[in-house]
């Protein structure tokens, strides 16, 4: 019986020989990432290097509508973004928890759907109450 | 010269065989990226009974070209504000995700780079990834245009990563694995057995979720330009601006190649699985004598049979519609935006993977098995 890493009818041996395997599926990952930051690199390097720089104070400022910045532009913002940004949070990982079960789920059968279907209604009262305090109406 | 070839180590050779194709396939798909500018820009002309780009070379066929180099010349202004190296490194943050998903990508069977088994997963990663070169792009900038437009953005793109990866956890459960391959092949059979339509809410969720991740119209608030001006980027020029640019449209191709691959069948041939029609009487035999003489047409078996050209043209597909809903659709208003990923999009994917979840585990429905 062979799992994607672990083989439960071999040594050691052949089971680190076969994560080794699975490891080398990512080199091919690894130098593509390093191709794609360099692809990504070289066209600003060119540009820094082809083109002339004229700095100019109102060129350099910030874009405003033809005024002087009156303040630092990182000032405060919404707090509906910070809402946002933790909703986002916990769903994400609700995402991560259905992953594996998802693949598994013809195994795991319907032991496995009731446990699931457990944690989502908890994670749909949440929901539910977050509509109804109000945390989703952005008017 | 082969002598010497064969002195370097077999890995070494490996590698250096695997990184020339990689720098051959990037490059083409920034071509493709380029060029899908171009497609932008002559498509929606038309739509708008304009005829687009047309000076630059054969009916304006060169145009992405001269953009390039007109980008590349022109002057990169690092605003006297920003933070230097954070304004320096955004565009790469936003370009090197949208490149770097392509590594699992399978053009065909056995045709990618690597074929792991959490395909899907590192795909779903590195998208994520993306919303990064905003934030700091908007950030880096030190402008209140950006800040706000990288605000919108990130909360945007970050409400629809949850609708998409709902959608992408039901063609999880319909086809038992994480690999991308694996969940081309669970879907052979035919035309009705590709996920659009077993999974067609969620097609639909994930097609939505997938302009919306892109910021692309009519989801483009963060760069509606009546409001703040280019959003995020609007401080960039130059090249800055341009890898900005490649980075939307590389995002593009990559949403339509993967929704090509998770709901209409990858390189799967849309006329599969009409063999049954064969056997009805009378009409199967003279469709049989029309095919056996189609077939006998040079290389029309191979275009109709499952290859690489179908994942082309399905995502080309895909493509043009990301390109005519721009030419058709009105910009949404912000809220009106969240509330359709939060309040439509996710509770409608929850009740779709419920109902499926439990087609799966009492294994019942014709397309769960």
């Amino acid at each position: 019986m062979c799992g994607p890493l672990l083989c439960t009818d071999r040594g050691i041996i052949d089971n680190y020989k076969n994560y080794i395997d699975m490891l080398q599926n990512y080199v091919p990952i690894l130098i593509f990432l390093a191709i794609a930051l360099v692809i990504g690199v070289v066209p600003l390097i060119a540009g820094m290097l082809l083109s002339k720089r004229v700095p100019e104070v109102a060129k350099d400022s910030p874009y405003e509508c033809g005024f002087e910045a009156f303040e630092d532009s990182r000032g405060r913002f919404d707090v509906r973004y910070y809402l946002v940004a933790i909703l986002f949070i916990i769903f994400d990982l609700e995402i991560a928890f259905l992953f594996p079960w998802a693949v598994a789920l013809r195994d795991i059968g319907i032991p496995g759907l009731l446990a699931m279907a457990f944690f989502l209604t908890i994670l749909t009262i949440g929901f539910i109450y977050e509509w109804k305090k109000g945390a989703l109406n952005w008017d | 010269m082969m002598s010497y070839w064969y002195a370097i180590p077999e890995l070494y050779r490996d590698l250096f065989v695997t990184s020339v194709l990689i720098v051959i396939f990037l490059l083409a798909l920034m071509g493709a990226v380029a060029y899908v500018t171009f497609a932008e820009r002559k498509i929606i002309g038309y739509m708008q009974v304009r005829i687009g780009p047309n000076r630059v070379g054969p009916r304006g066929w060169l145009q992405p070209i001269a953009d390039a180099l007109k980008l590349l010349t022109k002057e990169m202004i690092l605003p006297s504000k920003s933070s230097h190296f954070l304004f320096r490194i955004a565009p790469v943050l936003s370009i090197v995700p949208a490149l770097g998903a392509w590594a699992v990508i399978p053009l065909t069977e056995g045709v990618q780079f690597s074929n792991i088994n959490a395909g899907l997963l590192y795909v779903l990663a590195l998208t994520s990834m993306g919303v990064y070169g905003v934030i700091v792009a908007g950030w880096a900038s030190n402008s209140k245009y950006a800040l706000l437009g990288a605000l919108r953005s990130a909360a945007q793109i970050v409400s629809y990563e949850i609708a998409m990866g709902f959608a992408l956890v039901g063609v999880l459960i319909a086809s038992g694995s994480l690999n991308l391959t694996d969940i081309v092949n669970a879907q052979a059979g035919g035309i009705t057995h590709w996920y659009w339509l077993p999974l067609l809410p969620l097609f639909m969720v994930y097609l939505i979720s997938g302009v919306a991740e892109t910021n692309r119209a009519p989801f483009d608030v963060a760069e509606g330009e009546s409001e703040i001006v280019a959003g995020f980027h609007v401080e960039y020029s130059g090249m800055g601006f341009a890898v900005f640019f490649l980075a939307e449209y590389a995002n593009i191709i990559l949403i339509s190649a993967l929704t090509a691959l998770l709901f209409m069948g990858g390189w799967l041939s849309p006329f599969e699985g009409y063999a049954a029609l064969l056997s009805i009487p009378y009409v199967g035999v003279h469709l049989f004598e029309f095919f056996s003489l189609i077939l006998k047409i040079p290389f029309v078996d191979v275009l109709l049979g499952a290859g690489p050209h179908w994942f082309f043209i399905k995502t080309s597909f895909i493509i043009f519609c990301f390109l005519w809903f721009r030419a058709t659709f009105p910009r949404y208003r912000y809220d009106q935006i969240m509330r359709l990923g939060w309040k439509v999009l996710i509770p409608v994917t929850l009740v779709w993977i419920f109902v499926e979840g439990v087609a799966i585990a009492m294994q019942v429905g014709p397309w769960f098995d």
